[in-house]
């Protein structure tokens, strides 16, 4: 007990967990442990060869975080910065570091302006957002949805109707408004004559 | 070439996408035979992570074939089978020099707070991932590794992220012989880092989550006792009680950013994105562990700031250990326990998806549908 200096005994003894399970204590040297000591300098062991790697070519401009004294010699080229959503990301990286919430903060708005965005433009394509096979939600009806989740005193059950809502929930704030302003067009115009 | 492509929140889907290219001499473009959706690819797919752009390709955890190599590469040729680390690393920076392969600060622009990662938003450096047919592999003589003959494709895919990264966790808990070790989450990295616990001579292993065929697994698995913290008022209250009322000596957080059990954190952090993450499991390691104890955390969570009960840690005087697990320097002591039986990773293995099926993966394990622990995704699967 907590109250005396005697740690207290265990249930099953070193040699009962070693009978029961298997490996145990293989690793209780912690030489034995590859992240002993956490570092560890060893710069011949990567397979670098190299002091300072080739610089990969910077076919356009690319943010960085201002933390950063130069730009890393390879970087990702997934999706550069485009539109509304790109402007607010360069401003991002360009005007406030990583200790700033604002550099997070407006990283999270552009992820939004950028969903919205693409959302509104698929309609223009021949392949437009579709909220059924992009969601997955068919997996309800495949995968058991309501055995995996009723009489299972799961504590996600709570809070997963929330994320519909959070799916769904823009696009029919979205419909209610784009409704009403029709409506006050049609409205307007019928005054008119 | 197919590819899983991010379109929002909660959204996902199939494209065609342009094969990639080498873009630096050192790259090589690896053909995917087999990748996994991590749990922490569910903060992406929440929405969670900043600078997760539409049209990203997620997937950190893939295995495959190598395609094309640049120029410099000298370790790798075409036709070798190949395990990717889910780090990104240069092998040559202050960091990676010293085993830090996770920290690098030759790859990514985006942040210098963390290196690289496939698939996992620009926040970590904009590199797409392995949930496609093809990935660019930066770095190729120092990052990949020829899988050995004798290990099969489920274990090497889990060896680029869940397994070390479990067994990277307890590491950081600094178990000694005996210790009791309590695991927050009884997901993929729960699992290995309670299975590691005992290779590292833990004398009592315990498991808390809210999934009952989770904790199930964590019984047969990792041979370790459980406690569903539904059943209980306080779940801290009875850590305290089942440990003679000092609490344990180890205390991991597997669980990161989008914890259960506190529903004002929860929606604050996962719904809402108010904190970087909901630090409930954090929060409950801080309190669980005894005076003077650790606290290892591998569980992952967003750059903006959470609710951590950091008074608590500093008056019990706790050491506090954390980090990306740097995988490949786990490698060779995980393929010895992988090749004498110790660790048997595929076993928790429980759903294969062709990649045109992605969306309906990605909603069932967010959902834990289907009694789903591990799904892995089969690009040219049926």
């Amino acid at each position: 007990m907590a109250y005396t200096a005697d740690k207290p005994a265990l249930s099953e003894s070193s040699e009962e967990l070693r009978r029961r399970i298997p490996g145990w204590g293989v690793d209780v040297d912690p030489r034995d442990r590859p992240s002993v000591p956490r570092e560890r300098l060893d710069p011949s062991g990567t397979g670098a060869h190299w002091d300072f790697p080739e610089r990969q070519d910077e076919v356009r401009p690319r943010e960085r975080s201002i933390e950063h004294e130069l730009l890393p010699p390879v970087f990702g080229t997934s999706c550069p910065p485009k539109g509304v959503s790109g402007w607010m990301r360069r401003l991002s990286y360009r005007r406030f570091s990583e200790g700033r919430a604002a550099h997070w903060l407006i990283l999270m708005a552009a992820d939004r302006v950028d969903s919205s965005g693409s959302h509104l433009r698929s309609f223009l394509t021949l392949r437009p957002d579709n909220p059924i096979t992009e969601t997955g939600v068919r997996s309800e009806l495949s995968r058991r949805g309501w055995a995996s989740r009723v009489g299972r005193k799961r504590a996600d059950v709570v809070h997963q109707p929330l994320d519909a809502v959070i799916v769904f929930g823009p696009w029919l704030v979205a419909g209610r408004l784009a409704y009403a302003g029709a409506r006050r067009v049609r409205a307007r115009a019928g005054r008119r004559r | 070439m197919r590819a899983m492509v991010y379109r929002g929140p909660y959204k996902v889907r199939v494209e065609e996408k342009d094969v990639p290219s080498i873009e630096h001499p050192n790259d090589a473009i690896v053909r995917v035979t087999l990748a996994a959706i991590c749990g922490s690819d569910l903060h992406l797919y929440h929405g969670m992570i900043p600078d997760t752009r539409v049209g990203h390709t997620f997937g950190h955890e893939f295995i495959g074939v190598v395609e094309e190599v640049g120029p410099s590469v000298r370790s790798l040729k075409p036709g070798d089978r190949v395990m990717v680390p889910f780090n990104i690393f240069c092998g040559s920076c202050f960091f990676c020099a010293r085993g830090l392969y996770s920290n690098c600060h030759n790859v990514n622009p985006n942040a210098t707070a963390i290196g690289g990662i496939y698939g996992y938003s620009h926040t970590c450096g904009g590199y797409d991932g392995g949930q496609a047919e093809y990935v660019r592999v930066p770095f190729a003589d120092v990052g990949p590794s020829v899988i050995p003959e004798w290990m099969d494709d489920e274990d090497a895919v889990l060896l680029t992220d869940a397994v070390p990264t479990g067994y990277f966790g307890a590491q950081l808990g600094d178990i000694a012989e005996g210790d009791v070790v309590v695991v927050f989450g009884a997901g993929p990295v729960g699992l290995f880092a309670a299975k590691s616990a005992w290779l590292m001579g833990a004398g009592r292993v315990i498991v808390v989550d809210h999934l009952e065929y989770r904790l199930e697994v964590a019984r047969t698995f990792a041979h370790a006792e459980t406690c569903n913290f539904t059943e209980y008022d306080d779940i801290v209250v009875h850590m305290k009680r089942i440990t003679d009322h000092l609490g344990a000596d180890v205390a991991i957080d597997a669980v990161g950013a989008e914890a259960d059990g506190n529903l004002l954190q929860h929606l604050a952090g996962a719904k809402f994105k108010l904190q970087g993450g909901s630090p409930v499991a954090l929060n409950w390691a801080i309190d669980a562990v005894r005076k003077g104890g650790t606290v290892s955390v591998v569980g992952a969570y967003g750059p903006i700031f959470s609710a951590v009960k950091f008074g608590d840690a500093l008056n019990k005087g706790l050491t506090l250990r954390m980090n990306q697990c740097p995988v490949k320097r786990q490698w060779p002591r995980l393929f010895e326990h992988v090749r004498n039986g110790y660790l048997k990773p595929s076993d928790i293995v429980t759903h294969r998806i062709p990649l045109d099926d992605i969306a309906e993966g990605y909603y069932m394990f967010s959902a834990k549908l289907d009694d789903c622990v591990k799904p892995l995704v089969v690009p040219n699967g049926q």
